[in-house]
């Protein structure tokens, strides 16, 4: 397993008082998630606002230090590592960002935007550096001639293509994408994920995949991770996700999903969940989803269904009263 | 007659770069207690439109006709219209946090508009009206809940004192301009029911303006594309899917993940991206990233005109006038045009 992650806890401490600072609650932002990604696989982790997902990508690449639990990366404990041993990690875990506007800095050159994890690595300079950036700018479909503009110059696709350059430079293993195409317009969309299938079998790279867009998340994943406030509530396969839902959270979202088919949208019954997501701040007894579940009933409300068992074909779901499998 | 009949809308904005063109001739009608969406990608044009419209376009130079009951809306004068915007034309906008004020609670702010524009009610009459209408919108303890500021309300809630708001003066139309782009999958669905549900209790119309043909899928009578300051393609829903006419509407369709059917496989995405607004490609706009375009396309605009997809389906392409639809059929109807 390239990334086995265990059990990870990440709780953000709320404080209160101006002179004596004390802790009043936790946001428990990521609650005890565990799973492990093969190499050459795509992971798919969908959720809603909140759920904890951009959080939990956060501590993968730490970025956040985890409050417990183990992430270990090519069978090495690399949990909390101190700054200078995490670094040969850095190059093999790299990040593609959601905002490809905020995550550019406007008054730098593309050029050396895309060359810092280089020379920040010490791996080449000069020459070599100049023609490696600009092999990678031919590489993500950007033309190697505008080295020298600035983000603003570019299109957000094409800024999403820097962003994606970047996290290419140091030939990582695992690229954690968090909401790679969520700012992009539909038709630029489908060019980046695309490229992003096209680099994966090239460099043989492993994906995180976190996207609320379950169409597209199904498009791109060989497996399919549901978070709901702070838990997997389901993970499994792909196409059994999506096609035969156990969790009754799964099965909500997907049944709200907008399709852009006239009569499948007519045909589709939705479940229409009441109320909102409750706050990570206090979160309900037993299976956090009961509050809002249709199925729900009162041990429930008192015992947390696990996310047990080995995650057969029709893949693991954290419910005492899963959806049933037609057959 | 139409409820609202745009007829020939130009907008432009001078800059210090040149004229961007935001809008360069559309005409759309809205029919009564009808659902139109506007459909486009970021810069089309399809918000601009209908807020020059509304008068919410400072600094624009506006030209063509939008009747709305008969009434030119870009004769009238600020007073007049604003009269009208609000009372019987209502917005709902994209991001709820950021149109309602934070300083104010939600109920004063639907009491307010309640009063501005019927000076006669009472306080006491609009608080209850308020009240009513946020039951009416599925806002749980109304009457306790009139009295918390924004801030206090999820998104999802934020949306529905929006549309509480929009409602308040029983609007003949509203403009809902990205209502659930902000919001979760869950919620979005029932924002999306619950506009469906007040839309055809008050026989209200609706403007749809969104990027996502999801959402479209579900709502729209007739769905009306743009593509830079344009309308490329007109039809009703199921015409528009299935049937497509345009180059760009099938592109767009081709590029959602899942509904070419080669899931897992590539996508079929536009190369290229929209044209600048200030330099736009002659002819149709959408030549340079076409893979049908012929000799004509850079040279001359084809007109809307009427296609064979179905009743009332138009089609702003110089590509024979029975090449609709998805299939392989259609496909070779385009190359062979190509071609010769």
């Amino acid at each position: 397993m390239l990334l086995e992650v265990s059990n990870v806890v990440k709780h953000y401490p709320i404080t209160a008082g101006a002179l004596f600072k004390h802790v009043v609650g936790q946001v428990r932002a990521v609650d005890g998630v565990s799973f492990d990604l093969a190499a050459g696989e795509t992971l798919g982790l969908v959720g809603e606002t909140g759920c904890g997902k951009s959080t939990l990508a956060r501590c993968l690449a730490g970025l956040h230090p985890v409050t417990s639990g183990s992430v270990r990366f090519d069978g090495t404990d690399i949990t909390n590592l101190p700054r200078r041993r995490m670094r040969p990690y850095r190059r093999d875990i790299q990040v593609i960002f959601q905002d490809p506007y905020g995550s550019l800095n406007p008054r730098r050159r593309v050029g050396s935007i895309i060359a810092d994890p280089l020379v920040i690595h010490r791996v080449m300079s000069g020459e070599q550096l100049r023609r490696t950036v600009q092999e990678l700018m031919e590489r993500v479909g950007l033309n190697p001639e505008h080295y020298n503009r600035f983000p603003a110059e570019f299109s957000g696709g094409q800024r999403q293509r820097i962003g994606v350059a970047r996290a290419l430079a140091l030939r990582p293993r695992l690229i954690i994408c968090d909401e790679p195409v969520s700012a992009l317009d539909v038709s630029i969309q489908a060019q980046i994920l695309n490229l992003l299938k096209d680099l994966q079998v090239e460099y043989g790279l492993t994906y995180l995949f976190i996207a609320h867009d379950l169409s597209v998340v199904r498009h791109i994943s060989d497996r399919i991770a549901v978070m709901y406030l702070g838990k997997i509530v389901e993970l499994g396969a792909a196409d059994p996700v999506y096609d035969r839902p156990r969790h009754p959270y799964t099965n909500a979202l997907l049944s709200a999903t907008a399709v852009a088919d006239p009569d499948e949208a007519q045909r589709r019954r939705r479940v229409v969940l009441t109320g909102d997501v409750p706050s990570p701040i206090d979160p309900p007894s037993g299976c956090r989803f009961h509050p809002r579940c249709p199925r729900a009933q009162d041990i429930c409300s008192t015992e947390e269904p696990l996310l047990e068992g080995t995650e057969g074909t029709e893949g693991t779901a954290a419910c005492h009263f899963p959806m049933e499998v037609v057959v | 007659m139409s409820l609202l009949e745009v007829t020939d809308l130009h907008v432009s904005f001078p800059t210090s770069d040149g004229v961007v063109q935001a809008v360069r001739g559309l005409s759309f009608r809205v029919e009564r207690g009808r659902t139109l969406a506007i459909v486009g990608e970021s810069g089309s044009g399809k918000t601009v439109s209908t807020q020059a419209i509304l008068g919410l376009t400072p600094g624009a130079d506006i030209s063509g006709t939008a009747l709305f009951d008969g009434v030119n809306l870009l004769d009238l004068d600020g007073e007049r219209l604003r009269r009208i915007r609000g009372a019987e034309i209502s917005v709902v906008f994209q991001d709820p946090l950021t149109s309602l004020h934070p300083l104010y609670t939600v109920g004063r702010q639907i009491e307010e508009l309640i009063r501005v524009h019927l000076p006669d009610t009472s306080r006491a009459e609009a608080r209850r009206r308020t009240v009513e209408l946020l039951g009416l919108v599925g806002i749980p303890r109304p009457e306790r809940r009139v009295d918390d500021y924004p801030h206090q309300f999820s998104g999802g809630m934020r949306q529905r004192a929006m549309i509480a708001m929009s409602l308040a003066l029983n609007p003949k139309l509203i403009v809902a301009d990205e209502p659930t782009t902000a919001l979760d999958a869950t919620v979005q669905a029932q924002i999306l029911e619950l506009i469906a549900r007040v839309q055809a209790e008050f026989g209200i119309a609706l403007v749809l303006i969104t990027h996502d043909l999801g959402v479209v899928a579900g709502m729209a009578d007739e769905v009306l594309v743009m593509y830079a300051g344009l309308a490329v393609e007109r039809a009703d829903r199921r015409t528009l899917y299935y049937r497509p006419h345009h180059p760009y509407t099938k592109g767009l369709l081709e590029s959602i993940p899942g509904s070419s059917g080669d899931r897992g496989g590539r996508l079929r995405p536009i190369p290229g991206s929209p044209p600048s607004l200030i330099a736009i490609p002659s002819g149709c706009a959408f030549h340079p990233r076409c893979p049908y375009a012929m000799p004509v396309c850079p040279a001359e605009r084809p007109p809307l005109a009427a296609v064979t997809g179905g009743a009332n389906h138009a089609s702003a392409c110089w590509l024979p006038h029975d090449a609709v639809g998805l299939g392989a059929e259609a496909e070779a109807l385009r190359l062979k045009a190509k071609e010769s």
